[in-house]
């Protein structure tokens, strides 16, 4: 053991003398190929037990009406069939896109506008920057608690307090089913706003003066430097805040429940996202077939919405 | 058993540590995370330890949210605990899933466990057998506000009787700012709280209906009686505004910051509301009909042996649930939680009916129904959303009602095995 370890080892290294007895039927390139192999196999074992496994036992799961305490029986596609007759299920997919669809720009604009003119600022920026960053490093249930609150209505909540002020009527915010899940999405934007605003200000330093300086003596206007320059080479950062936002957004939980706690991802399912029903299935009424085959239903959204974002990658090389 | 006696004793000369570990049986005892049953149980834990110093209990709590995912993945693995805490509403699947064991007949003959404890324990019978049993029972009743009641001009040691009186006395007691805006409430009215309870078995009914029948299989509420009981319940914010749903984010934070005259709640809610400083506050029972009809919501938390408990674990076991329902228990957990003792004797002394807090949640015990869930947190979602759809889309009670009821039944029909 110890000695073809030693054999491997020098084997594997570049010109290492490699004319030992047994050890002889594989040549360098194969040994060396045997010991990267051995060495990856280790995280490969690791993640096809922990990941993988999970991931196609969820859909066998998705395939049976196991309940956690009762063997589970095949149906079939039962689960599926039950799941896109269900009203509640389209009512959840809306709302899970209308965060992804409606959050990831306004979020993305709102922090592309943040970074652009704090980029600018001398007077404590790196006071400023950090006070952008804090709500980043604070925990989502706990920001969601004081957002809840900030959202009731009178006599307690902050908000309805500003608007009585200065004279615009009071609003349900999170108890109408209108309002809830901008409301929640608010919140959402507000706790990631950090993130995306020190990424983008990377990209915007990122991006050599030289050209500003040439586009400046040839003329160009702010708008036309900002169009022609910052946003193009700025496409990389902008395409992985995409991403990076749209699994957030696709995968919205923390925000949704904890403001909701009461009646959750309500009023009258508003709020709602895939995940909150997912774990309302799995965990509320145990129904974990049904669960699982949510489950897969978002892992496909979740699978097509990464790969058509990686396509859009590749085309810009 | 002697001999192990005996071969500890001489152990212990050695070591004191030795001695413990030779001799006691430990078992393990679930719940979840609330703070005064913690502390009643770590209570009850020391008491029982000094009357059985070979039996050691270890109390392993974890979140409600949890809990029953904690149980039933802990039996798959064979780690499950041997005493464990479980709503009444989890029979069903908790046996269906094996989880737990019939209590041996030995220790608790049934016809001692009818004579001695309220009827509602019956909801842990399956079969001929009863698979658990409750240290305490809990009922609702009405709360209110004594500062407030005198400031309104009623009288504090009148609280409302009648459904009538209470709508009266909510309107006196509400407030609202100029936009018309609740600023005290006359009452909470908050169906994520226990107006679906009050509202499924008690308006219900006093309207003229019946909630459920067959064992509460089936959904009857769809009728005249259950959309007049939903209309009353909404009109209280829509017509008569005694209130608002979702004031002071909760309907009990509303009446602990005194912003409520009152508010329906059950026995549990007794240990938070006593640290309250501000004002003074009384209970009533919930008020009746017209027709004097008066109804309750009773439930509880049972303790059943686990059904891999064997041995002397079992024999553990035993003991130590013949002590959770003993009535020296049930008075300490009265005290520390404010739940009310499950057997008969202990409950109705004259001293607890007697008591201002205790003698109406008594009382409401003897008329109180006990909802058999098949899938609580899915029916009690259920009522929200039917209340919601009238204060909020304006959906008329008679549709919301029947809408409501098609959902729940299909939801009944699902759980069955």
């Amino acid at each position: 053991m110890g000695t073809d370890n030693l054999q491997g080892a020098a084997s594997g290294r570049p010109g290492g003398t490699a004319a030992t007895m047994p050890a002889d039927r594989f040549s360098m390139r194969t040994r060396r190929l045997l010991w990267v192999w051995g060495f990856l196999a280790i995280p490969i074992l690791f993640y096809a037990i922990i990941r993988f496994y999970p991931t196609f036992q969820a859909f066998y799961l998705s395939m049976t009406n196991w309940d956690l305490v009762r063997p589970a029986k095949f149906v079939g596609f039962a689960n599926y069939i039950k799941l896109f007759k269900d009203p509640q299920f389209w009512k959840v997919f809306r709302n899970t896109f209308t965060y992804l669809i409606i959050g990831t720009p306004l979020s993305l604009v709102i922090a592309f506008t943040v970074a652009f003119f704090l980029d600018r600022v001398r007077f404590m920026h790196n006071f400023i920057r950090a006070l952008y960053f804090l709500p980043y490093l604070t925990t989502a249930a706990a920001m969601a608690w004081v957002w809840r609150w900030f959202y009731q209505p009178p006599p307690i909540g902050v908000i309805n307090d500003v608007l009585a002020i200065v004279g615009i009527p009071q609003q349900p915010f999170i108890r109408s089913t209108d309002q809830a899940l901008f409301s929640v999405m608010v919140t959402a934007i507000w706790a990631g706003l950090g993130f995306q605003v020190i990424i983008f200000m990377a990209g915007l330093r990122a991006i050599p003066t030289t050209f500003y300086e040439a586009a400046r003596i040839d003329g160009l206007g702010e708008w036309a430097i900002l169009r022609k320059i910052t946003l193009p080479l700025l496409k990389p950062t902008t395409v992985f805040l995409v991403v990076f936002s749209s699994i957030a957004f696709l995968r919205i939980f923390d925000q949704v429940y904890n403001m909701t706690t009461n009646d959750p991802g309500g009023p009258l399912g508003s709020t709602k996202p895939l995940v909150l029903m997912i774990y309302q299935t799995a965990f509320g009424s145990y129904a974990m077939g049904y669960a699982a085959a949510q489950t897969v239903v978002l892992f496909t959204i979740l699978l097509i919405v990464s790969l058509l974002q990686l396509w859009i990658l590749r085309e810009k090389k | 058993m002697r001999k192990s006696v005996l071969l500890a004793g001489l152990v212990a000369g050695f070591s004191t540590f030795a001695f413990n570990a030779a001799q006691a049986v430990e078992i393990e005892y679930w719940q979840y995370v609330f703070d005064t049953r913690v502390k009643a149980m770590d209570q009850l834990i020391t008491d029982f330890q000094t009357k059985n110093p070979d039996i050691t209990v270890k109390q392993v709590t974890f979140p409600y949210a949890d809990y029953q995912t904690r149980v039933i993945a802990a039996n798959m693995s064979g780690n499950g605990p041997d005493v464990m805490q479980l709503f009444y509403g989890w029979l069903d699947k908790f046996a269906a899933g094996g989880i737990l064991q019939p209590l041996p007949a030995d220790a608790f003959p049934h016809e001692k466990i009818e004579k001695e404890f309220f009827p509602i324990v019956s909801a842990m019978k399956r079969d001929g057998n009863y698979y658990g049993l409750p240290t305490a029972v809990r009922s609702l009743a009405l709360f209110y506000n004594k500062k407030l009641f005198t400031e309104a001009g009623l009288d504090p040691s009148k609280p409302p009787q009648t459904l009538d009186e209470f709508v009266a006395a909510a309107e006196k007691i509400a407030k609202h700012d100029a936009a018309g805006n609740v600023t005290v409430a006359g009452s909470t009215l908050d169906m994520t709280g226990q107006d679906h309870q009050w509202w499924r078995e008690v308006l219900v009914r006093q309207f003229g209906g019946e909630p459920y029948t067959d064992n509460d299989t089936k959904v009857t509420y769809n009728s005249e009686a259950g959309a007049q009981a939903l209309k009353f319940y909404t009109s209280l914010q829509t017509e008569k505004k005694i209130g608002a749903a979702g004031f002071m984010d909760e309907g009990q934070a509303a009446f602990r910051a005194g912003k409520a005259g009152m508010t329906i709640d059950g026995t549990f809610r007794l240990g938070a509301f006593s640290t309250i400083k501000d004002f003074e506050w009384g209970v009533t029972e919930l008020p009746a009909n017209k027709d004097g009809l008066r109804s309750n919501y009773a439930s509880y938390f049972a303790n059943g042996i686990g059904a891999k408990t064997t041995g002397e674990e079992l024999e553990a076991s035993k003991k130590f649930l013949t002590y959770l329902t003993s009535p020296e228990a049930m008075a300490i957990w009265l005290k520390v939680v404010g739940e009310l003792p499950a057997l008969r004797s202990a409950a109705l002394t004259d001293a607890n009916l007697k008591d201002p807090i205790y003698g109406p949640f008594l009382k409401g015990l003897e008329y109180a129904h006990t909802t058999m869930f098949k899938d609580e947190l899915g029916q009690r979602q259920n009522a929200i959303d039917m209340t919601n759809r009238v204060l909020l889309e304006g959906q008329s009670p008679e549709d919301s009602v029947k809408q409501a009821a098609e959902a729940e039944q299909e939801m009944i029909d699902a759980a069955k095995p």
